[in-house]
């Protein structure tokens, strides 16, 4: 189990060595430095907090720079941690993690902000129909159509059942990509190649972790990596 | 670095340093290779290239010719691995740089004029090959 945090650089394609054309997406992975090693003994959980990329001191704030001089390094932009267990590699405060971390990953999940699409309707947002174009349909083309009865959904009831879709803000959001393929890692200048598109616009910041859970086919495929 | 060398430098060794010159309006010969199961086998598509677009990796080709009487359209992307190699079989003059007026041409104005002045400047290429 790893994570680090990165940039999403932007999309091209890809040759792969019998011909196929991906579209791939490079990302620039850390080098994140481990700015806190939480134990069960002193905060009742076992986890690695890292932090990436610099920022001038007079845009962080006290408590974070001090928080970082303890580990030994400059104040940092983001900070964020992940759970360790047993079996795992021993992480010390300052230490470097760079993308070498996910050499032996043959799929990751990737975190990331979507782009803001605004107040959208149902349409764009949750794909419905919408309603017909004629046949007597009048200044309702891309409406939802009906959301039910108050009574219904939630048995009886004076309101409609929570998230009902419907329309509304679309995007900006906490976002996760899982089981995205891993097509290259150049440890020398921090980038990772994946099959694929990752949330977010180019520039972005977004977390690298390992795969929380994958498809049988690809978990075999992990598992090969893992050993060769 | 930028962003956008950063992007260009990780598809570099991929783009095709051996390419021919090749301008819109020459005939060229596309080896395309055909995996059928284990075999492999090559197959030539010749035509006039009719449109050019995209920079870098991304760049394609598009090619026609004439199959029974049918117009046939092909694009390749030329950095493609899955293409042997390209041959310019004739070159001609082409005063714009897509062609898809041909699209509507018949018969004999379909041919376009052979190129065979002002390509001094070019190395090898003073003559209009056969």
């Amino acid at each position: 189990m790893a994570m680090l945090f990165g940039r999403k650089l932007g999309m091209t394609r890809y040759f792969t060595e019998d011909g196929m054309n991906i579209p791939v997406t490079v990302l620039e992975v850390g080098p994140c430095v481990v700015t806190q090693v939480k134990t069960s003994e002193t905060d009742g959980y076992e986890a690695v907090q890292v932090g990436f990329d610099d920022v001038k001191p007079r845009r962080s704030t006290m408590p974070m720079i001090g928080h970082d001089a303890k580990a030994g390094t400059a104040p940092k932009r983001v900070h964020g941690e992940f759970r360790t267990g047993d079996g795992d590699d021993a992480y010390e405060a300052g230490q470097s993690l760079n993308v070498e971390v996910f050499a032996n990953h043959a799929f990751v999940d990737i975190t990331g902000t979507s782009k803001g699409k605004g107040f959208q309707g149902p349409m764009k947002r949750h794909n419905f129909r919408g309603q017909l174009a004629s046949h007597g349909v009048e200044r309702k083309h891309r409406s939802a159509g009906s959301i039910g009865g108050h009574a219904t959904n939630l048995g009886t009831g004076p309101k409609i059942k929570k998230g009902k879709r419907m329309a509304g803000q679309m995007g900006n959001k906490r976002h996760t990509t899982r089981s995205i393929e891993v097509v290259s890692i150049d440890a020398e200048k921090n980038l990772m190649i994946v099959k694929g598109a990752v949330p977010g616009p180019n520039r972005g910041i977004i977390q690298i972790q390992s795969p929380s859970r994958l498809y049988k086919p690809k978990a075999r495929k992990q598992a090969e990596k893992m050993k060769g | 670095m930028s962003i956008q060398q950063t992007l260009e430098a990780v598809v570099q060794d991929q783009i095709k340093t051996d390419l021919p010159r090749m301008d819109v309006g020459d005939t060229i010969n596309v080896h395309c290779r055909i995996v059928e199961g284990e075999k492999e086998r090559i197959q030539v598509f010749q035509g006039v290239l009719i449109s050019r677009k995209g920079r870098g990796i991304n760049e394609t080709i598009m090619v026609r010719r004439i199959v029974n009487d049918e117009g046939v359209e092909r694009v390749f992307p030329i950095n493609s691995p899955r293409i042997a190699k390209f041959e310019v079989v004739r070159r001609a003059d082409a005063r714009r740089s897509k062609l898809y007026f041909l699209r509507e041409r018949q018969g004999k104005s379909r041919r376009l004029r052979d190129r065979r002045r002002g390509m001094k400047h070019v190395e090898g290429e003073s003559t209009v090959q056969k």
